[in-house]
C-alpha cells in the first residue's frame, strides 16, 4: 500500500495548496451554476413557505416524504467522514492520509445540510424558535419535553460540534503553511487561524495524540448518531412496521455504506478536478472499494434479517407494510432498483481489482450506491406511512411534488458548493499528514524483493 | 544577562539531529532547545526532550461537567414544563438517556479540544522568532539561552551545517 513516489515538501505545498492560491478555470462558472441552483430551491422554499405544506405531496396520514428522506440520507452520508478518519487513525492505516479531511469535511457539510431538512419539512421555519426557546402553556402551547424528537438535535449537534473541532484542530498545523505562504490580508487571517503555530516537539506530539484521543472520543458519538436517527422511526408508536430491534445498526451499516461510497466518489473527483494524481491514488480507491464489500455484505445481512423478521411475527401491519413495498406499483419497481443499485451492482464491481482501480466504473458504483441508499429511506418511511390497514379511509399515497424534487435536488448542489468553497480556502488534502508518511516511508530488501516498510507513528 | 533566542536553519533532519548533539556537547539544557518541523517526527528523531502533558486529564473533566449539565438539563426541563403523557411520571429517566450521553461525550470533546490548545501553549499572541522555510521542509533549531552562550550555540550550529542563522 505504498504507491506513488516520496514528493518533496515544497512539491506538497505546491500542488496541495493550489487549489487555495490559484482559481481553476471551471472554479467560478461552477460555483455559479450551483449557487443558481440554490437560488431556484430558495424561490421554491418561499413560495412552499408563503402558501403552506399543501404545495408538497405530503399529506394524511403520508406526513414525512421527501424531506424525511433525504434528512436520513444525509445523516447517513456524514457517517464517512468520522468512520473512515477515526478508525484509520485508530488503526494506523497509512493508506488514510490523503483521504481523511476530505471525509471529515464531506460530514460537516452533509450534516448542516441534513439539519436543513427537518426545518424546511416544518413548513413554517420560524416556529423552530417555539422549541428552542422556553415557551410556556399559557399561550395554549404544550412542549413534550419528553419526545425522542428531542434526541435528535441532541446528537447531531454534538457530532457537528464534534466533527468541526475534529477538522479545525487538525487544520492548525495547515494554516500555519498557509500563513507562510501567503501575503496582505489572507496572511493575517490565517495567522489568526494558527494561533502562532511554530511546530515544535510538544505541539507535534499533543498534535498527534489529538488525532487520536478525538477519533477515540467521536467514534461512540458517530454510532449514537445514526441510531438515534432510527429510533426517530422506532420510538414512534403510530407505524408498527418501524419497531424491528435491528433497525439501529441497519442504519448505522447503512450509514457508513453510503457515506464511504459518497467518500470515494469525492476523492475521485478531487483527483479530477484539482489533478491530485500523486496524492489521491489508485491504491487508496482501491482500498475504498474492498472495505465497501465488507461494509456492503454486512448491511445486506441487516436488510434481509429485518425483511424476514419482521414478518416472522405475522403482524397484519407488518405484512401490509411489506406487501405495499413487495407488490404495489411503483413501490416494487423501487424496491427491485433499490436492492440491485445498492448491494448487486456495486459490489458485483468492486469484486475485481482491476476494476476497483478503474476510477469511472469506482464512481458509477459508488454512485449506484447512494441511489439505492436513498430508495432505502424512502421505502422505509413511505409504505410504512401510507397506512393500508385497519381503516380503509385513513390510506393514502403519496406523489411527491415539483417543490420537493427541486428543493431535494439542491442538496446535493449545497453540500458540491460548500465543498468547493472549502477548498478554496482550506487544503481539502491534509499537507502534515501526507508529509508525514513521507517522511516515516522507505523500502527494505528481505530476499529478492522490495517491500514497503513503514514506521508507525506513535 | 538577558535570555534570547537564536534559531539555525537546517536542511535536513540529520543536520539538525547533528546541531542538536552539538548543542548537548556545549553545555546547552535540553529545556532551552526547541525543534521547529513542518511535520511530525518520530519522537526522539532530534535527540530532544521528552515532552510531558496532562492531556488525558481533560477529556475525564469535561465528561463530568457534560453529564451533570445533562441531568441537569433533561430533569430541569421536565419538571418545568409538567405534561403527563401515557399516565408516566413527570421526571422520567428514560428519556434523559440520550441527553446525558450525548452531554457527556460533547463535555469529553470540548474539554479534550481546550486540552491541546492549552498543552500545545496556544494561541501564541506575540510571534516568537521564525523562519518561513520551515514550512517548506526546513528544520529549525530554536535556542533560547543566555546571550553569553551564543557563541557557542552559532559554532554548533555551523559545525552541523546550517544554511542561515537568525536572531532577534
Amino acid at each position: 500500500m505504498q504507491e506513488g513516489r516520496v514528493l518533496s515538501t515544497r512539491e506538497i505545498n505546491r500542488d496541495l495548496l493550489r487549489s487555495i492560491l490559484e482559481s481553476p478555470r471551471w472554479f467560478w462558472p461552477v460555483v455559479t451554476v450551483l449557487g443558481l441552483i440554490l437560488l431556484v430551491a430558495a424561490i421554491a422554499i418561499g413560495i412552499m413557505v408563503n402558501r403552506g405544506l399543501g404545495v408538497t405531496g405530503l399529506n394524511r396520514p403520508v406526513a414525512w416524504g421527501f424531506f424525511i428522506t433525504n434528512f436520513v440520507f444525509w445523516i447517513g452520508i456524514s457517517h464517512a467522514g468520522v468512520m473512515l478518519s477515526a478508525i484509520l487513525r485508530l488503526a494506523k492505516a497509512e493508506w488514510r492520509r490523503p483521504a481523511t479531511r476530505a471525509a471529515e469535511v464531506l460530514t460537516l457539510f452533509s450534516l448542516m445540510t441534513a439539519m436543513i431538512m427537518p426545518i424546511v419539512h416544518t413548513g413554517r421555519p420560524w416556529r423552530i424558535l417555539y422549541w428552542v426557546f422556553p415557551y410556556d402553556f399559557a399561550r395554549g402551547i404544550w412542549p413534550n419535553i419528553r419526545t425522542p424528537l428531542v434526541w435528535d438535535p441532541s446528537a447531531i449537534l454534538t457530532y457537528l460540534t464534534s466533527s468541526t473541532l475534529f477538522v479545525v484542530i487538525a487544520l492548525v498545523p495547515d494554516f500555519a503553511v498557509l500563513r507562510d505562504h501567503t501575503t496582505g490580508i489572507a496572511h493575517r487571517v490565517y495567522s489568526v487561524l494558527a494561533m502562532g503555530w511554530e511546530g515544535n516537539a510538544r505541539q507535534w506530539k499533543l498534535q498527534i495524540v489529538a488525532g487520536v484521543l478525538l477519533s477515540a472520543l467521536i467514534l461512540p458519538v458517530f454510532v449514537s448518531v445514526h441510531s438515534i436517527v432510527s429510533w426517530d422511526f422506532g420510538m414512534a408508536a403510530a407505524v408498527k412496521s418501524w419497531h424491528s430491534t435491528v433497525f439501529a445498526p441497519y442504519f448505522v451499516v447503512g450509514a457508513v455504506h453510503s457515506g464511504v461510497s459518497a467518500v470515494a466518489f469525492a476523492l475521485i473527483l478531487l483527483r479530477w478536478c484539482y489533478g491530485w494524481q500523486d496524492y489521491i491514488r489508485h491504491e487508496h480507491i482501491d482500498a475504498l472499494g474492498r472495505l465497501l464489500i465488507v461494509v456492503a455484505t454486512g448491511w445486506f445481512y441487516f436488510l434481509v434479517m429485518e425483511i424476514l423478521f419482521g414478518m416472522y411475527g405475522r403482524e397484519a401491519d407488518e405484512l401490509m407494510v411489506r406487501q405495499t413495498q413487495f407488490t404495489y406499483w411503483p413501490y416494487n419497481f423501487w424496491f427491485i432498483l433499490f436492492v440491485i443499485t445498492t448491494y448487486f451492482i456495486p459490489v458485483a464491481l468492486w469484486l475485481s481489482r482491476a476494476w476497483r482501480r478503474n476510477l469511472w466504473i469506482m464512481s458509477l458504483a459508488c454512485i449506484s450506491v447512494n441511489i439505492g441508499m436513498w430508495l432505502e429511506r424512502f421505502l422505509i418511511i413511505v409504505p410504512g406511512l401510507i397506512n393500508k390497514q385497519m381503516f380503509t379511509f385513513v390510506w393514502a399515497d403519496y406523489r411527491p411534488s415539483i417543490f420537493e424534487y427541486i428543493i431535494i435536488g439542491s442538496t446535493f448542489a449545497l453540500v458540491t458548493l460548500l465543498m468547493l468553497l472549502f477548498s478554496r480556502v482550506f487544503p481539502l488534502v491534509p499537507l502534515y499528514d501526507v508529509k508525514e508518511g513521507d517522511v516515516l516511508r522507505t523500502q527494505i530488501q528481505i530476499g529478492r524483493r522490495t517491500v514497503p516498510a513503514t514506521f508507525r507513528e506513535d | 544577562m538577558a535570555r534570547r533566542p537564536i534559531l539555525g536553519v537546517f536542511d535536513s533532519a540529520n543536520s539538525a539531529a547533528d546541531a542538536g548533539d552539538g548543542l548537548r556537547r556545549a553545555g546547552i539544557p535540553e529545556g532551552d532547545v526547541d525543534f521547529l518541523t513542518d511535520t511530525p517526527y518520530p519522537e526522539g528523531a532530534f535527540g530532544e526532550r521528552e515532552e510531558p502533558h496532562r492531556l488525558y486529564i481533560f477529556p475525564f473533566l469535561g465528561a463530568l461537567l457534560g453529564l451533570t449539565s445533562g441531568i441537569l438539563l433533561t430533569s430541569m426541563t421536565q419538571v418545568a414544563y409538567p405534561i403527563v403523557t401515557g399516565g408516566k411520571p413527570i421526571l422520567s429517566i428514560p428519556p434523559m438517556a440520550v441527553v446525558c450521553y450525548e452531554g457527556t461525550m460533547l463535555g469529553a470533546i470540548l474539554f479534550t479540544v481546550l486540552g491541546i490548545v492549552f498543552e500545545s501553549r496556544l494561541p501564541k499572541l506575540k510571534a516568537g522568532l521564525y523562519d518561513n522555510r520551515i514550512t517548506d521542509g526546513y528544520i529549525g533549531v530554536l535556542v533560547n539561552t543566555e546571550e553569553t552562550q551564543h557563541s557557542e550555540v552559532e559554532a554548533a550550529f555551523g559545525q552541523a551545517g546550517a544554511v542561515d542563522i537568525k536572531r532577534e
